[in-house]
């Protein structure tokens, strides 16, 4: 998944943007928004952040300063432990070539010590989008840990994983019919990048991107089905 | 076994819930995932788990737990144990792992629910 495959990638199957949220870090983000310039290719910038409850939160910007401002919050609140390759892999940084810059040696397969109601209002008051992570898994999402949405948590929206139609999700859930949802890749391998859905934006921008979530001032969403 | 008995018998904390303590236990139940507990654990349970997240509180009230045991000395918010003394749900702290508690529990005869139920 090195930047200018993704960019190549991404162009080929047509998506006009994408976001890239590593997990509990954006240090590569830069570097694909950097290969993706002039080609067409929005990339918002983000992290896959981990909460306390050990819930997956996306979080979206508009700038890669606001993602690694936010990285730095989430490494204040991370253990200190160091990435053991063996078990987690390599957590390489790039350059939009591709080529390594350095290695990461943090433990970034960890939960923060942030609560998820921390975690939204950290995103928020970044010029952010919270977004709770593929519920429709039985692992790291808000949904499983703790059971339901907390009431007033100020989410952006859910996102579900390809392999569970939005249908299906709101039959077996009823009671969150009013969340905006989300579809999205959850690409960790190339192959898996699809787009997944449209919307309409004036700009691409977090605010317009809320604005698509809630279908207002003729912004939409539209998610669409499983190639 | 009342709530009570198992709070001198573990030397635990009660951090809410202090007039709910003469509540009988039926079984234990242990889990961190809230989806799990909601699924399985039965009215006048003991549950045991590490999380202290306000949703707890809200999930002990809708099965009508007897307690709540909040295991590794994690500190539940105020919103947590606002919310546990508003339902009358016991909220028992210790610094020691789930593990430890379920085998003290066990000891002192309280049973899972796969094991009542057979």
């Amino acid at each position: 998944m090195i930047p200018p495959l993704i960019v190549e990638r991404a162009l080929a199957v047509g998506l006009g943007a994408i976001a890239v949220t590593d997990h509990n870090t954006a240090e590569n983000v830069p570097a694909v928004m950097r290969a993706a310039q002039g080609r067409g290719l929005h990339v918002w910038p983000g992290i896959e952040a981990q909460t306390r409850e050990e819930a997956h939160i996306l979080c979206l910007f508009d700038t890669a300063e606001q993602a690694l401002a936010w990285q730095e919050v989430l490494y204040g609140h991370l253990p200190p432990l160091k990435n053991d390759e063996a078990l987690w892999g390599m957590q390489l940084v790039v350059d939009e070539e591709g080529d390594y810059v350095r290695t990461n040696d943090r433990l970034l397969q960890a939960a923060t010590s942030l609560t998820v109601e921390e975690m939204v209002e950290g995103v928020h008051t970044l010029g952010g989008l919270a977004i709770a992570a593929h519920v429709d898994r039985s692992a790291f999402s808000l949904l499983a840990n703790l059971g339901f949405i907390p009431p007033g948590l100020a989410l952006d929206a859910l996102e579900l994983t390809p392999r569970t139609p939005p249908a299906r999700f709101w039959a077996q859930h009823p009671d969150l019919a009013l969340w905006p949802v989300i579809v999205s890749s959850d690409a960790h391998r190339l192959a898996d990048l699809h787009p997944r859905m449209r919307v309409r934006l004036e700009a691409p921008t977090v605010a317009e991107l809320k604005k698509a979530f809630r279908g207002e001032g003729g912004r939409s969403l539209d998610l669409l089905l499983a190639p | 076994m009342r709530v009570q008995e198992v709070v001198s018998a573990l030397g635990l904390h009660v951090a809410a819930g202090a007039g709910a303590l003469d509540r009988e236990i039926t079984a234990g139940y242990t889990s961190d995932l809230l989806s799990c507990v909601m699924a399985k654990a039965r009215a006048g349970n003991i549950w045991v788990t590490l999380q202290a997240h306000p949703n707890v509180v809200a999930v002990a009230s809708l099965l009508n737990l007897a307690a709540v045991v909040i295991t590794e000395g994690m500190a539940p918010s105020e919103e947590t144990i606002a919310r546990a003394e508003e339902h009358g749900i016991p909220l028992l702290l210790s610094p020691k792992d789930s593990f430890t508690i379920v085998g003290r529990l066990a000891a002192l005869g309280i049973r899972g629910n796969d094991e009542s139920a057979a």
